[in-house]
C-alpha cells in the first residue's frame, strides 16, 4: 500500500534522532491517535537550519513524513523552511494511501512546531508562521455503518 | 530466512489440503443442484447430509439445527436481527459484552436504531466478562444474551456454561459467536445450554465464504435470506456445495486432531510468550493466562505503534495483526484493547500472533529475536520512549 520511496524512509529513516540543546523543539500529534511527531532543529545566525532530526511514534507513513520533512528542512532558511507544506512531503514521496494523508500534515505542523518554539526563545517574529495546533485530528471525524 | 513465518491464524487459516481435495468433485463433476431430482442433483444433497452430520455430531447437536450461510459475520447477523425481530412481542432488551467482533457490536448498534436497548457488559482486565454485571443486567424484557465464545484479539474464553446456566434460569435465549473457538476447543451446545452459535469455516482450516448457525429446536428464528427452500426454508439460495463440504471436511479433521493440536500449540504458545516476557522490558500480555486460546498471543509494547511493527516483521517474513489505529480503519485503537482498560498508547503498540499446528519451535525463537530487534530499533526512533529514558535518568 506504500510507494517505495515510503518504504526507503520507514526502513532507512533520514536524520533520526536527538539535538543536544537545539535552536528549536517541537513536538505534535498524541498518543491517543497513535502518532507524536518531535522535530529539533539547529539555526544558524543567518537564520538556516544547519541540521535537522527527528523522533516519532507512529505507523509506517508517520515516520517516513518525518524523515521526508527533516531532508526538506534542511540546509534551507526558516523563511523557505515555512513553504515546506504537507502536499510537499507528499510528492517528494511519491504520494501516501487517502488514509495517511493526516500524517504528512502532522510533519508540517512539527516543523512549524520547532520554528515557533525557536521564535520564541530568540524573541522574534517569523512571517506567516501562526502557533502550530498542538493536534491534527480534531476535525476528522468517524464513519458510520 | 525466506519462507514465511504465518502467524495469523485468527485472520485465517491455510485450507488444509484434504480440504480442498474434498471439495474439487463438487466443482465440474458433481456440480449438480442439491434441490434437483436426477442422480446428480442427489449426490450434492448428500454431501450437504454428510457435512451437516458431522457438524451437529460434533456440537452435540441434531443434524436439522445446523443452517448453512456464507461465514461468521452472516452467522452473527442472522442470529441477533432474526431473533429480535422473532421475540420483539417479549421484550427489546439484548445483552452483549464490550468485547465482542463487530459482526455483534455494529449488528447491536443497528438494532439499536430499531428501538432496540443494547446493554454492553463490561470485562475485567484479563478479558473476562463479569458475570455479575451480566446477571444484573437482565430485565423482564431482556429477549436474548450474545457473548463471544473466545475473543479474536486477546484469545481469552469466556465462562460459556455460566452465561448459559444465567440465561436458561431467567428463560433468555443464549447465543455465542464460536468463530475463534470452533474447531479449536471442545464445544457441547447441550451441557453449554447454546441456543444459537455462530461459526466460520476459513478459521479452523476450511474454505472462505461458506459458516453455519446453529439454532436450538424450538428458537423462533425467522428466514434470514428469503427464497427458495433451501435449508429449511430459512436461509434461501442454492448452496455452496463445494464449500460445504469443505467446511464439513475442515470440522471432521479439527474434530479428529483437537486433542493433540491444543497440546501441541498451547505448548508453542507459552513458550513464545515465556520468551517475549523474559527478553523485552516494557511488555504487557493482553489477555487471561489460562482461560485462552491455545494459539493466541497478544502482546503490547510500550513506546512503539503496532503497524511500523506490523511492515517490519513483514520485512523479515513474519504475518502478524495488530490492535492499533492504523490496523483498525479508525482513529482508535482496538475496542477490545480499551475494554480491558488499556491506555490508548498502549493498545496501539499491541501484536497479536496466533499459532497453528505447523508452526515449529525453531520459527518461534526466530520470530521473538526479529521482534526483539523490530521493537528495540522502533523505541530508539520513539519520542515516547525518549521521554521515558529521560524521566528514569532524573
Amino acid at each position: 500500500m506504500y510507494s517505495e520511496k515510503v518504504m526507503d524512509h520507514f526502513t532507512n529513516p533520514r536524520n533520526m534522532g536527538e539535538i543536544e540543546n537545539p535552536s528549536g523543539v517541537g513536538t505534535v500529534g498524541n498518543a491517543k491517535c497513535g502518532d507524536i511527531m518531535r522535530i529539533y532543529l539547529d539555526i544558524d545566525d543567518d537564520h538556516v537550519i544547519k541540521d535537522c532530526r527527528f523522533k516519532t511514534f507512529g505507523c509506517g507513513a508517520a515516520v517516513a513524513t518525518s524523515s521526508m520533512a527533516t531532508e526538506l528542512v534542511k540546509g534551507k532558511t526558516i523563511e523557505e523552511a515555512l513553504t515546506v507544506t504537507n502536499k510537499a512531503v507528499m510528492e517528494a514521496l511519491d504520494g501516501l494511501p487517502p488514509v495517511k494523508v493526516h500524517c504528512s500534515l502532522l510533519a508540517e505542523e512539527a516543523i512549524h512546531a520547532a520554528l515557533w518554539d525557536y521564535a520564541q526563545k530568540n524573541g522574534i517574529e517569523i512571517k506567516g508562521l501562526a502557533e502550530p495546533k498542538k493536534d491534527i485530528h480534531e476535525d476528522e471525524e468517524e464513519e458510520e455503518y | 530466512m525466506d519462507k514465511i513465518i504465518y502467524l495469523d491464524n485468527a485472520a485465517t487459516t491455510k485450507t488444509a489440503p484434504q480440504v480442498v481435495e474434498a471439495m474439487l468433485p463438487y466443482f465440474s463433476e458433481k456440480y449438480g443442484n442439491a434441490s434437483s431430482i436426477y442422480q446428480l442433483g442427489a449426490e450434492s444433497k448428500q454431501a450437504l447430509t454428510k457435512a451437516r452430520d458431522i457438524i451437529a455430531e460434533s456440537l452435540h447437536a441434531d443434524p436439522a439445527e445446523i443452517y448453512f450461510t456464507a461465514g461468521g459475520s452472516e452467522a452473527d447477523n442472522w442470529a441477533l436481527i432474526a431473533a429480535a425481530e422473532g421475540y420483539e412481542a417479549k421484550g427489546k432488551h439484548i445483552i452483549t459484552s464490550k468485547i465482542e467482533h463487530h459482526a455483534i457490536l455494529h449488528t447491536c448498534q443497528y438494532l439499536e436504531k430499531k428501538g432496540y436497548e443494547i446493554t454492553y457488559i463490561d470485562t475485567d482486565e484479563n478479558g473476562i466478562i463479569k458475570l455479575e454485571d451480566l446477571k444484573t443486567a437482565i430485565r423482564q424484557d431482556t429477549i436474548l444474551i450474545s457473548v463471544m465464545f473466545a475473543n479474536n484479539e486477546i484469545g481469552t474464553v469466556q465462562p460459556i456454561a455460566e452465561i448459559g446456566e444465567i440465561a436458561k434460569e431467567n428463560g433468555i435465549l443464549f447465543h455465542t459467536d464460536a468463530v475463534q473457538a470452533y474447531g479449536h476447543v471442545p464445544i457441547n451446545v447441550e451441557t453449554l445450554h447454546i441456543d444459537m452459535l455462530s461459526a466460520s469455516g476459513h478459521k479452523f482450516n476450511g474454505p472462505k465464504g461458506v459458516g453455519f448457525l446453529y439454532i436450538r429446536k424450538g428458537v423462533k428464528v425467522r428466514s434470514f435470506i428469503h427464497g427458495g427452500a433451501q435449508e429449511r426454508h430459512r436461509r434461501a439460495g442454492t448452496e455452496n456445495v463445494p464449500g460445504i463440504v469443505g467446511l464439513g471436511a475442515a470440522a471432521q479433521l479439527a474434530l479428529a486432531q483437537m486433542k493433540k493440536r491444543m497440546e501441541n500449540v498451547s505448548r508453542l504458545r507459552d513458550y513464545l510468550i515465556g520468551r517475549i516476557e523474559k527478553e523485552i522490558p516494557h511488555c504487557r500480555l493482553n489477555g487471561d493466562r489460562i482461560k485462552r486460546l491455545p494459539n493466541n498471543v497478544n502482546f503490547s509494547f510500550r513506546f512503539i505503534e503496532g503497524e511500523s511493527l506490523l511492515i517490519m516483521l513483514d520485512m523479515k517474513g513474519i504475518c502478524a495483526s495488530s490492535g492499533s489505529a492504523c490496523t483498525s480503519g479508525s482513529l482508535d485503537p482496538s475496542h477490545v484493547l480499551l475494554a480491558i482498560g488499556l491506555e490508548h498508547e498502549i493498545a496501539h503498540g499491541s501484536l497479536r500472533l496466533t499459532l497453528s499446528e505447523e508452526n515449529t519451535m525453531e520459527e518461534i525463537d526466530y520470530v521473538v529475536d526479529a521482534i526483539k530487534e523490530v521493537v528495540n530499533r522502533l523505541r530508539q526512533m520513539s519520542p515516547l520512549y525518549e521521554d521515558f529514558v529521560k524521566t528514569e535518568q532524573k
